[in-house]
């Protein structure tokens, strides 16, 4: 599966042909998107010290990612570098969504939004800087003066910044100091060639450096902060931004150099792009990856540094559990109106150790689940994707027209694993559900085979059927690896007696536009 | 010999006012703003004006 990278899916690369079945895109008024992140690994293949660090981490740890909530705060509004991809009127897209603007917070404000969150939710366990612009630009002053006030204040909280790399090897003893234990570095290319088509400019030692020069800088300074933060323990995850056409082949490449250079974590994000965010991208018709496009390159990258697929390209200023986004109960207005703000961990305490003796059972039954699938259909059946409705807790526990993102689930013979995530715009807001809602969510998930949810309704239910995709509300509130493994054993026997048919060569579309996630 | 920020294409990112040597850089009312009396071009210290090289926007320019 794709542990194994075939020869086929290196160099089909080359000539990412759109997929043969390709459903329309769908128009959508609102912009609303959202991708997962972290690694799909378990404590079983996972080096301890490096667990007992991601365990709890959501973007670093796909487990975690069910039940951890992040933060981030924008104290950073100034960058250092221009991407094509990014029109600074906005966020930074390299961690952030394209076309959002978070609301930016000095480091005394962001350090009472903290602290007010975390009363709020115990499951916060991150706090980030990834923007608005690069934590690291302008010396980092700002991403520095919050972190050094929240150690003080709530040292159970894990910290973590994300940046381009360009200032990073400036940083890298500030950065050991504060104890921050996990850095992300947007690295999309290792060969200026490529850069140079990604990045107009640089800002540099006092000049703007531009073309093949700005490029090659760039990419030296990243490998060298890359190499003196792993040298020096501190966890990195490297996001690359696939450009179909750009460095979609080249990602391999950037996949072997980052590892070699003790990247735990690799996150290929998929290009969002759209004229309306007025990037230079957007402007000149380059297209974002389709989600077949994407994972053939995930796939193919898996061999490598571990692959993080459950990023979410959260927003600079995003609260909450991965896609969920809880920022509007947060505003700096509301915040203000709090007054002080007491800090206590006792629910944070008690919640993540009742996570600990949940996830302990956890990874029996799956195997057990596993290996009855492997004893009664062997390796003959090629797996198969299915688009999970769940609001958290590794269970399916959300109803089909309440999702506003579906978890993908890709099941075989050698177990389930999650492999993305599909935003989509909630079928069912506010009571009836709009035709064209349906539509696209039948477009985002029309590569899958089965959808599970908790509930749904007899009118989707038919309309999924017919585009050929199954309803499932059988496994309501149940765990989702194991029934996806039990679904998987059923519908290899429905495909030996002809009952069903192989979606395979199926494709679906990456939404653009933001997850803005706004409450209704 | 002075340069100004075109304050309707400013971020208000505060690049600029990170980099420029003088201290001539400040939020003024919700937009940066760059003192006359303080700038000097970048002249002498740097090879091209700072807030300039800098900003994402290109909306620092000469007075
Ligand atoms: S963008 Fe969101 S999901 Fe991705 S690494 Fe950052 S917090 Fe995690
Ligand atoms: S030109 Fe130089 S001195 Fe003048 S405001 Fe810009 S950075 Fe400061
Ligand atoms: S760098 Fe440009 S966009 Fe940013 S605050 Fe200064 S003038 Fe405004």
């Amino acid at each position: 599966m794709s542990n194994v990278v075939s020869l086929d899916s290196i160099f089909g690369l080359g000539q990412l042909a759109p997929p043969a079945v390709m459903p329309a895109a769908p128009e959508t008024a609102s912009g609303c998107s959202s991708s997962s992140c972290g690694s799909s690994d378990g404590p079983a293949d996972m080096d301890p010290a490096v667990w007992e660090k991601v365990k709890n981490h959501p973007c670093y740890s796909e487990e975690a990612h069910h039940y951890f909530a992040r933060m981030h705060v924008a104290v950073a509004p100034a960058c250092n570098i221009q991407c094509n991809y990014c029109n600074r009127k906005y966020d930074c897209s390299n961690e952030s969504r394209p076309g959002v603007v978070s609301e930016k917070l000095t480091p005394d404000q962001a350090i009472k939004k903290i602290l007010a969150v975390a009363q709020e939710i115990p499951q916060l366990s991150v706090i980030g800087i990834a923007g608005p612009g690069d934590s690291l630009a302008a010396a980092g002053k700002n991403t520095f003066a919050t972190f050094e006030m929240l150690q003080k204040k709530a040292p159970d909280l894990k910290l973590c910044l994300s940046t381009n790399g360009l200032a990073l090897p400036d940083h890298v003893d500030t950065i050991a100091q504060y104890n921050i234990d996990h850095v992300t570095i947007t690295i999309n290319m290792v060969d200026p060639e490529v850069g140079a088509q990604i990045y107009p400019w640089i800002f540099y030692k006092h000049k703007r450096w531009t073309g093949l020069d700005a490029a090659k800088i760039l990419h030296e300074q990243q490998m060298l902060g890359l190499e003196m933060l792993t040298s020096r323990g501190i966890l990195v995850k490297v996001n690359s931004v696939m450009i179909p056409g750009v460095n979609d082949e080249h990602l391999l490449e950037v996949n072997k150099a980052v590892k070699s250079r003790g990247a735990f974590l690799h996150n290929i994000m998929p290009l969002i792009s759209d004229p309306a965010h007025g990037t230079w991208f957007g402007l000149n018709g380059q297209r974002g990856p389709t989600a077949q496009e994407l994972k053939v390159v995930q796939d193919a990258c898996e061999g490598g540094a571990k692959l993080m697929r459950h990023c979410r390209q959260c927003r600079a200023d995003a609260v909450g559990l991965l896609g969920e986004d809880r920022g509007e109960e947060f505003t700096a207005d509301k915040i203000e109106a709090m007054g002080f703000v007491e800090y206590d961990d006792e629910a944070r305490r008690t919640y993540r150790e009742h996570v600990e003796s949940e996830r302990a059972g956890r990874n029996a039954s799956k195997a057990a689940a596993q290996a009855d699938v492997r004893e009664s259909i062997g390796f003959t059946v090629d797996p198969i994707l299915i688009a999970v409705a769940t609001k958290g807790g590794e269970r399916i526990n959300e109803h089909f027209g309440h999702a506003k993102e579906f978890q993908i689930y890709e099941v075989g013979p050698t177990g389930a694993k999650f492999v993305g995530h599909r935003r989509v715009d909630q079928y069912c807001e506010g009571g009836s559900g709009d035709v064209d809602t349906l539509d696209g969510v039948l477009a985002a998930i029309n590569d899958c085979t089965a959808v599970f949810v908790a509930k749904i309704g007899g009118c989707p239910s038919k309309s999924l059927a017919d585009a050929g995709i199954e309803p499932v509300d059988r496994f309501a509130f149940d765990y989702i690896e194991e029934s996806a493994l039990a679904y998987f054993k059923d519908y290899a026997e429905r495909l030996g007696q002809g009952v069903v048919q192989s979606r395979a060569g199926q494709d679906a579309v990456i939404r653009t536009g933001a997850l803005t996630a706004r409450r209704a | 010999m002075a340069y100004k920020i075109k304050s309707a294409e400013c971020t208000v990112c505060g690049a600029c006012e990170a980099e420029c040597p003088n201290i001539a850089i400040s939020l003024k009312k919700g937009t940066y703003v760059i003192d006359p009396a303080k700038c000097t071009e970048c002249q002498g210290q740097f090879d091209s004006p700072q807030c300039a090289a800098v900003c994402p926007a290109d909306c620092c320019v000469p007075a």
